[in-house]
């Protein structure tokens, strides 16, 4: 049987770098200012995913994401660094998934693509920070986890070692397979693009994409059926709806405040030897300092 | 209503981590506002003192499951009894710390249980909820309270439907209060021998490193934090020559951490450490809410930077508008001459 991974991904809006025109005048998110990025800790996963593929060069590397049509862009880029294929989820069904629908709708596919040896992803998204997916994933599943790996120090057919970084140290485990693994952004960072990689899948599209290609590229897909990435629906899942999206969520957002900032008497003050020098008098005679 | 739980972490030294002493004196306060009683899981192997160190927090009933195999913490084994726990006293809450231990185990348990889990909540509060569509109201629901998409938001998450209610929340966050010292609960042993499977020790510890973080900027009465804005790992040096002439520990924001200015453990903010000291010198931090919510609470904020529309300055008592690396060095000069 083939070494398979599947490398869990999403693409997320680059929330690290929230610019002035991020917000809009209404006090609202603007996420069309928002670059869309591929999740951080994704790319240390599948960096891991590839360093078993140079150790096990028959392994293949799937790449999972579970988006709106635009999240091909990332399976193309991981394509572009070495993954085998890639599979895009998507549906309206899926809309307004919290971690728990999330991680059904992820299970279900993962399930298609049995049988698998790993499913790895990154530790948790830049935009929710919630690091759940994975082990929830894995428990839906039925699959011993190991989550804030660092490194994978051994890997044969049925058993791993991997180191995890922890608040307190470090841990080294050991755990059958199948399992599923999250990775720790201290993990080494993703390889890049390799170049002919990139001439090898730039054309690489779901049936989406190419619906609204104005060339018709259908003989070049016929000849290259690895071209076509391919999106799975919630029907192509047999998942059952009421556990999708909004229905498939228990958690619900009562309430979003726009961040208020309330001012405090701000004393300003300039950065003269002068102005520095009564602050810090001010500081030791109030015994907040000294 | 059911009751709350909280799940206590066993330390390395054998006793209950910081952070579950700080979601039981949440628990308590939350338990008092609904009625209900409060109860801790602890699962480990010889747990110190637990009863008399328990019991002052206003625990009514302490679920002890022992056995040799349940310490160091692995997932699947805790998560089993956890489950088994859950199954039949069916929690009205249940809280984790999110810690490496708790964001490990508390997502496994949500899902089996098909539950929702708020992580690393902020605040957490007792409240009522009208449900428009269905013109269903829900009394006394669990306020999750945390900041949302890159911190540009604060967000109120309710679980109406499903039970437990389930939270994570860091360490730091919630205050550790002794309820009474002469509260007293029941110990209930669980017979852990028969919950456990085979299947549950898929994975094994094969080798540990712990130590107890040399970093702690947790208990400093000041401290000296840098942004992104302080430009480089050697100006944060100036950063720590203040601190030490200070007695002061050096944190950071996020992004300064992300730019590798400094290790992670200095963190302060949602995703790291909450800290409430005297004195908290920001430099170079502009201020999202994430990181706010870990040191808003400092007595008194100073912030440096060269952007006074900086958010950070909105909750500073003094805003110095300047350069970092101008400003420290005065700093330090006019502390040396004017401290003796």
């Amino acid at each position: 049987m083939r070494f398979r991974i599947i490398v869990l991904a999403k693409q997320v809006p680059d929330t690290r770098n929230v610019g002035k025109d991020a917000m809009k005048a209404d006090g609202t998110v603007n996420r069309a200012a928002l670059p869309a990025i591929f999740n951080p800790e994704d790319l240390h996963a599948l960096e891991q995913a590839l360093s078993i593929k140079d150790k096990i060069p028959e392994a293949e590397v799937i790449i999972l994401t579970m988006g709106p049509f635009r999240a091909a862009e990332i399976i193309r880029e991981a394509m572009y660094r070495g993954a085998d294929r890639g599979y895009l989820i998507t549906d309206r069904k899926f809309a307004g998934s919290d971690t728990l629908a999330t991680s059904y709708a992820l299970s279900l596919a993962c399930k298609k693509l049995a049988p698998y040896h790993l499913v790895i992803s990154g530790r948790q998204a830049i935009d929710g920070d919630t690091a759940q997916v994975g082990p929830q994933t894995a428990e839906k599943l039925g699959i011993p986890q190991i989550t804030y790996a660092e490194e994978i120090l051994s890997v044969d057919a049925k058993k791993i070692i991997v180191k995890r970084r922890l608040e307190m140290g470090v841990e080294v485990v050991n755990s059958t397979l199948p399992a599923a693994i999250t990775v720790h952004g201290s993990a080494p960072v993703c390889r890049q693009r390799v170049a002919k990689l990139l001439m090898k899948y730039k054309h690489a599209r779901t049936v989406t994409e190419l619906q609204n290609e104005t060339k018709d590229y259908t003989e070049l897909y016929n000849d290259r059926p690895y071209l076509l990435i391919d999106e799975w629906t919630a029907d192509d899942l047999n998942a059952q709806v009421e556990m999708l999206g909004l229905s498939g969520s228990p958690t619900k957002v009562k309430k979003i405040e726009n961040v208020v900032f309330q001012h405090k008497d701000s004393k300003v003050m300039g950065s003269s030897d002068k102005e520095i020098e009564s602050l810090m008098q001010e500081l030791i005679g109030s015994h907040i300092i000294g | 209503m059911n009751n709350i739980f909280v799940y206590c972490e066993v330390s390395e030294e054998g006793s209950i981590a910081d952070v579950s002493l700080e979601l039981l004196s949440k628990g308590k306060k939350l338990a008092d506002d609904l009625n209900v009683k409060l109860e801790a899981v602890v699962i480990g192997n010889k747990v110190l003192n637990l009863e008399a160190l328990l019991y002052p927090y206003g625990v009514d009933v302490i679920h002890y499951a022992e056995d040799e195999r349940l310490f160091p913490y692995t997932t699947l084994p805790h998560a089993s009894i956890i489950l088994d726990l859950f199954g039949k006293e069916k929690p009205e809450i249940a809280l984790f710390g999110a810690t490496s231990i708790g964001r490990d185990i508390a997502p496994r348990v949500a899902s089996a249980l098909r539950c929702g889990l708020t992580a690393d909540c902020t605040s957490l509060e007792i409240g009522d909820h009208f449900e428009n569509k269905s013109q269903t109201e829900y009394k006394n629901l669990l306020y999750q309270i945390r900041p949302a998409f890159g911190g540009n938001i604060i967000a109120t998450i309710i679980n109406p439907e499903t039970r437990p209610q389930m939270a994570t929340v860091r360490e730091g966050v919630m205050k550790k209060e002794i309820f009474s010292n002469k509260f007293k609960g029941k110990l209930k042993k669980m017979d852990a021998k028969s919950i456990l499977k085979d299947d549950d020790f898929a994975v094994t510890i094969i080798e540990r490193h712990m130590e107890k973080s040399k970093i702690d900027i947790k208990n400093s009465q000041v401290i000296i934090s840098g942004g992104y804005g302080v430009g480089s790992k050697e100006n944060f040096n100036l950063l720590f020559q203040l601190a030490d002439i200070l007695g002061a520990q050096v944190g950071a924001s996020r992004a300064a951490v992300d730019a590798g200015f400094v290790e992670h453990e200095r963190q302060v903010g949602q995703t790291g450490v909450t800290v409430r000291p005297k004195l908290y010198i920001a430099c170079g931090i502009s201020g999202a809410v994430q990181h706010r919510a870990g040191m808003d609470q400092s007595a008194q904020i100073i912030s440096i930077n060269t952007d006074i529309s900086a958010p950070i300055n909105s909750i500073a008592d003094f805003t110095i508008v300047g350069n970092v690396a101008d400003v420290i060095p005065k700093m330090i000069k006019y502390y040396k001459k004017n401290s003796k």
